[in-house]
């Protein structure tokens, strides 16, 4: 089989990435020179989690040896660098995705992001926070909307707030090809919508949703918005404001940061107005042993000691991807996806999920090989030191919905090379015959 | 490809993965205790439900249905083979002895004399990720074995 491309980008440009240019970022990435098997490590894996440059583990070893100390807690010099550090990063993560700073709070990744805005419409739900906190309560009769594309991070605390509340949950469903049926999501979200939940780049199709369309659909209905973008603040430029949803989350360790690191963007008055998650120090004003005030966002829903060391990493993160350029990055992506695409899609047995050749997608492809289970294609492509994704994907439903119980997925970076997208392709197109699925 | 990609793969596994011998879950009507099992690996969402029927202590029958990766196919495949005709009690034993070869990380080798075609699934142990795939039907064989007990 031979494979033929055409160049997505001229080389050389002015303002976009050349395969020249990524070898000198790999440079910044000591893991990328790993090898396993044996083999060169070709990672591919970057929708789960990215690596981190030099600069972002620099960030936090500096931190350990030079400034580590209990953020807005004491007024020993040490502290307040501590915390100066802290909150510069805040601002650099909230300038990075066009926040002001009070509406970006930390999180340990988007699951618990996600999980803070159920737990704490629940408990506006039981009347906590007052009247001011009425808008996010829930009672049996109101309506919470998601997709059928959804990460399971983005559905079970829904389908978890609507079993405390009496909500129901419904969702927008996907068509044969994985888009999101715009046709239905009208008619689904009613008057009584008061949330809709749904994801900017989907993990699996790499689709980019129509968040404005969608926007629009929940502001005539009064629904807040939240937005998943696990998979889109990484790789696209982000701004909260033009995308003019509520909320917004994101993960750290998918961004070039470090685990256990993440973002709730709130728009600004909102997060003041919702009862907190969790409770306990470094959250008050004054407490009394019956009952406390709390600070106003982000510290609000920040209880407990802080994840320091990672926040300032994710700040370096953001500031890397920026330097880099994330438009420059985008577009390089979009190249390897359309070249991951436009080569699997020519070989014979192999069922690309998401939109088709030649349309938009972030750099990732799922797929599908006839009469091979994705967890052999898995074993094959490890064996050549390849590092791709094998399962649904954290997204049952989509892969019930599209006949698939498994898939396997490579998903790029700024740091990927033509080179290693081709190499994956020449990989992927010898697994049937091994598998003795070609007949 | 790898050699060891090649000791993982055995002919024997893909034939057994294509063969499915005992695929199809069977009815039973007639002598015997049916003890059935149904068991998931969440990881990959593979998947069996096992069927067997015990019969004078022995193992009268085992039938399967399930979906997933080479490894978890054929491991049922050759398990069916193997255990059928056997004493109940000494299949119990083989699914000891094959989930100590495969916690191993390699370093128990299968005795062939004992474990038959199943020792073609040494190299899985080697994969910590695949030692479940492998496992699933033996599991789903022994939860059988001893629901069919009472
Ligand atoms: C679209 C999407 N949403 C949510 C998540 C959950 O991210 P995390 O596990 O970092 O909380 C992921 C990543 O796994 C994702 O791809």
């Amino acid at each position: 089989m031979t494979l033929t491309f055409t160049p997505a980008s001229s080389p050389g440009t002015e303002g976009v990435l050349t395969d020249a240019e990524v070898r000198r970022i790999r440079n910044d990435f000591p893991i990328l020179d790993t090898r396993v098997n044996g083999r060169p490590l070709v990672y591919l894996d970057s929708g789960a989690t990215s690596q981190n440059p030099l600069s972002v583990m620099e960030a936090e070893q500096e931190f350990y040896e030079q400034r580590n100390a209990a953020v807005h807690r004491g007024s020993h010099s040490l502290a307040v660098e501590a915390t100066d550090a802290y909150e510069e990063a805040r601002a650099a993560v909230a300038r990075f995705i066009g926040a002001s700073s009070n509406e970006l709070v930390w999180t340990s990744n988007a699951t618990e992001a996600i999980n803070l805005l159920a737990y704490s419409m629940s408990n506006a739900s039981l009347g906590r926070g007052g009247t001011a906190a009425q808008r996010f309560a829930l009672a049996p009769g109101d309506r919470i909307v998601v997709t059928e594309m959804e990460h399971h991070a983005n559905l079970i605390p829904w389908q978890e707030l609507a079993a405390r509340t009496g909500a129901e949950l419904r969702f927008i469903p996907v068509d044969d090809d994985g888009a999101l049926r715009l046709d239905e999501a009208e008619a689904l979200l009613t008057p009584s919508t008061r949330v809709l939940a749904f994801t900017h780049a989907s993990n699996v199709l790499g689709t980019i949703n129509p968040v404005s369309e969608l926007v629009r659909l929940a502001r005539e209905v009064g629904a807040l918005t939240v937005l998943d973008a696990c998979q889109s603040v990484p790789h696209l430029p982000v701004d909260v404001k033009a995308l003019d949803v509520d909320f917004l989350v994101f993960s750290g360790h998918k961004m070039l940061g470090p685990t256990g690191i993440g973002a709730l963007y709130g728009r600004a008055g909102l997060l003041d107005a919702m009862p907190p998650f969790l409770t306990g120090g470094s959250m008050i004003t004054t407490v009394s042993m019956e009952r406390a005030e709390y600070l106003p966002s982000p510290n609000r829903f920040e209880a407990g000691t802080q994840r320091i060391s990672q926040a300032i990493a994710l700040g370096a993160a953001a500031n890397y991807l920026t330097e880099t350029g994330m438009p420059r990055i985008e577009a390089w992506e979009a190249s390897l996806g359309a070249r991951l695409v436009d080569g699997l899609s020519r070989i014979e047995g192999i069922r690309v999920l998401g939109p088709a050749a030649g349309a938009g997608r972030i750099g990732l492809a799922a797929f599908d090989v006839d009469g091979v289970h994705a967890h052999d294609v898995g074993q094959f492509l490890d064996d050549r030191g390849i590092a791709a994704r094998v399962g649904h994907h954290c997204a049952q439903p989509l892969h019930r919905r599209l006949g698939l119980v498994a898939t396997t997925r490579a998903s790029t970076y700024l740091y990927n090379t033509t080179d290693e997208v081709d190499f994956f392709l020449e990989a992927v197109s010898g697994v049937r015959s091994f598998f003795g699925a070609t007949s | 490809m790898t050699n060891s990609l090649e000791q993982l793969y055995q002919q024997i596994i893909l034939d057994h993965a294509r063969a499915r011998h005992g695929a199809g879950l069977q009815e039973h009507r007639g002598e015997g205790v049916v003890g059935e099992s149904h068991q998931l690996n969440p990881v990959c969402g593979d998947e069996i439900t096992l069927r067997a029927v015990v019969r004078n202590g022995g193992v009268h029958s085992v039938s399967w249905e399930g979906a997933g990766c080479a490894i978890s196919m054929a491991s049922a495949s050759v398990l069916t083979d193997l255990s059928v005709g056997l004493p109940r009690d000494e299949v119990i034993e083989l699914v000891d002895n094959f989930r100590d070869v495969m916690r191993s990380r390699g370093r128990l080798e299968a005795d062939e004399e004992v474990l038959g075609d199943a020792a073609a699934f040494s190299g899985v142990s080697r994969y910590p990720a695949r030692v479940k795939c492998a496992m699933l039907a033996w599991v789903a064989l022994e939860e059988s074995l001893l629901a069919a007990n009472h």
